[in-house]
């Protein structure tokens, strides 16, 4: 009973891993460009598939998957903020996240014509096979390693922003861009950046999944709107909330599936609404954020 | 502030709508039956949407739990409880009306993007209602199937254009009343609160009732659609209640030209016109689709009614100052 409730622990840090790792991405491209990414579940998608193509035509291994994914992906996204996204900032915000719903559609589809809808199988590189032995627990490697990196990852990008002047420059353009700019600094240059930047942590993400799930094109909807119910439950916009909300989330909603499993799917969103009731904004929200 | 279609001048728009009307009438001797009420069908769906994200102004990213989830209320109590059709047809709008209470309560509160995703994560415990909890009733993953039409207060509807035409009748009056819900009173209220919510509140406007009436309202009709849709079809699938669904819609609404009274219609028969063309030519509608969203968002934001509208107006003023 005890070692199974601690795998499911763990379980639920695994998934957390991956809602922090993509609310965290949201968060920050919501901070700066107040845009709600709907296409970031895709972007995980293409990191996976990025993954998956390596390996089946170029023989790459995990771990140049895990650098080179998320650099082309970055691309992708720097692309699209450029040619689509950048047309309608000055517009409602909700414009954007409607252009990133087209644009969810059209590669999901696009992908499932190329790949079909059934996924494929990613191996777990050699060196994080078998399972280890945790004093209490036997548990997997390589969920180990995905609770480790994404820790290490949200940690990373959480100094970067807070202690590092780039970091000062970034929160500074967040609370007043045209004063940054007067200050010389190429704020378009450093939006796309950030875009980019919120990509490249969605497909990390995706190749940390591939081999956990299959690889296929509606990846990415499994986990878009659990994660939206995230970014909520935190409140929008806080950097160690999106990322401390993303495992407390995760580690909730499996033990609720190992007292009650019936609920597993839904508790996120029953979550959700209690906190909607007793903390509008969000557990690390201010009120401003919800506007 | 989103981009409506202005309003729509009252003589262009009586034009369009017996454009409509006479369109409507034909409809069914120019594309396939089934087609043509699911035009009907759909086009009330984008009606009820546009209630509220063109009328109140709030973007609901969810509106498939009201249609989808209606639909399968309407097809369960028909199937397995034996439902009078009609009676369960108001079920269907019932449940819809209750659950966007609910939802409402909870994030009414809540503007933009916010409600927008609180929406769409209330739809997902819908659709897992309907593909787990409930799967003894929904048929899970196999749909809902066999769902008798009966009679219409004693029009048989076996007939597909007698079904057709039974719907278009029902969709006029729902469509006239929300007409008149639009330039009621309550209709300006929804309107300033678009436009302004913060005046609308200093104006002593309860906004937050306001908008979750609105809420309700629309649901209702989008659920009626979903009940509609189920009855004329014989089934309904896990598709329906999918946030796909919920896209649909809004891309509907957007395409027609949201904030005007025609432009759900038109976008809703535009959008399945051409579907129904692309599912013969690939199964993955999507890569179209996205495509014609993405520009409409791009460039098109006004659609297809708002875009004439500005025209006409435009040509009015022009014709104004050279008298």
């Amino acid at each position: 009973m005890l070692e199974s409730l601690g795998g499911q622990i763990f379980n639920g840090l695994v998934s957390g891993a991956f809602y922090a790792m993509l609310s965290l991405g949201l968060a920050i491209i919501f901070g700066l460009l107040r845009i709600v990414n709907f296409a970031h579940g895709t972007m995980y998608m293409l990191g996976a598939f990025v993954a998956y193509i390596g390996a089946q035509s170029l023989g790459l291994n995990f771990w140049v998957a895990l650098i080179a994914s998320p650099i082309i992906v970055a691309v992708v996204g720097m692309i699209l903020e450029r040619v689509l996204l950048s047309r309608l900032y000055k517009l409602d915000v909700l414009y954007n996240l409607l252009l990133t719903f087209g644009i969810t559609l059209f590669i999901e589809d696009a992908m499932r014509l190329k790949f079909g809808m059934q996924g494929s199988p990613y191996v777990i590189p050699s060196q994080l096979e078998g399972a280890l032995n945790l004093g209490f627990m036997i548990y997997p490697t390589y969920r180990l390693f995905v609770i480790v990196a994404s820790l290490a990852v949200c940690i990373a990008v959480w100094l970067l922003i807070e202690k590092t002047p780039l970091g000062a420059t970034l929160r500074a353009a967040t609370e007043n861009p045209a004063l940054v700019r007067a200050f010389g600094i190429n704020v378009p240059a450093m939006v796309t950046a950030v875009f980019g930047f919120g990509c490249a942590l969605a497909a990390f993400a995706g190749v940390l999944a591939a081999p956990v799930n299959n690889v296929a094109p509606l990846m990415g909807d499994d986990i878009i709107i659990p994660t939206f119910a995230v970014v909520v439950i935190g409140g929008m916009g806080s950097i160690i909330g999106s990322i401390v909300t993303g495992f407390l989330v995760g580690v909730v909603v499996a033990l609720g599936a190992f007292f009650y499993p019936p609920i597993s799917g839904t508790l996120i969103y029953i979550l959700m609404a209690f906190v909607l009731l007793v903390k509008p904004a969000g557990l690390f929200g201010s009120v401003e954020g919800i506007r | 502030m989103l981009t409506t279609g202005q309003s729509d001048t009252s003589r262009a728009r009586n034009y369009v709508g017996f454009a409509l009307l006479i369109l409507g009438i034909a409809l069914p001797w120019i594309v396939y039956p089934v087609l043509a009420t699911n035009i009907i069908v759909w086009a009330l769906f984008a009606v009820g949407f546009n209630l509220l994200l063109g009328y109140t102004g709030l973007l609901s990213f969810g509106h498939a739990m009201f249609f989808g989830g209606a639909s399968y209320v309407t097809g369960i109590v028909i199937l397995r409880y034996h439902w009078p059709m009609p009676l369960a047809l108001v079920a269907g709008a019932v449940f819809a009306a209750v659950l966007a209470y609910v939802v409402g309560a909870l994030s009414i509160r809540r503007q933009g993007i916010y409600f927008a995703m609180i929406t769409l994560a209330f739809a997902q415990v819908v659709y897992f209602g309907v593909s787990g909890a409930f799967i003894g009733l929904t048929g899970g993953e196999n749909g809902l199937q066999g769902v008798p039409r009966g009679t219409f207060f004693g029009i048989p509807l076996t007939d597909d254009r007698v079904m057709y035409y039974v719907w278009f009748v029902v969709a006029v009056v729902v469509l006239a009343f929300v007409q008149r819900v639009i330039h009621s009173p309550f209709g300006q209220v929804l309107r300033a609160i678009r436009e302004n919510e913060a005046r609308a509140k200093s104006l002593g406007y309860d906004t937050e009732r306001y908008k979750l009436m609105a809420f309700i309202l629309s649901a209702a009709v989008s659920g009626l659609a979903g009940g509609m849709l189920v009855v004329h079809q014989h089934f309904t699938v896990m598709d329906n209640v999918d946030w796909r669904t919920s896209g649909e819609v809004v891309m509907m609404t957007l395409l027609g030209g949201m904030g005007t009274v025609y432009g759900p219609v038109i976008g809703a028969a535009f959008y399945l016109l051409l579907s129904d063309r692309l599912a013969l030519l690939v199964n993955a509608p999507g890569v179209f689709i996205g495509l014609i969203f993405v520009i409409t968002v791009l460039i098109f934001r006004r659609g297809i009614v708002g875009e004439l509208v500005a025209r006409l107006s435009a040509r009015r003023v022009r014709a104004g100052q050279r008298a």
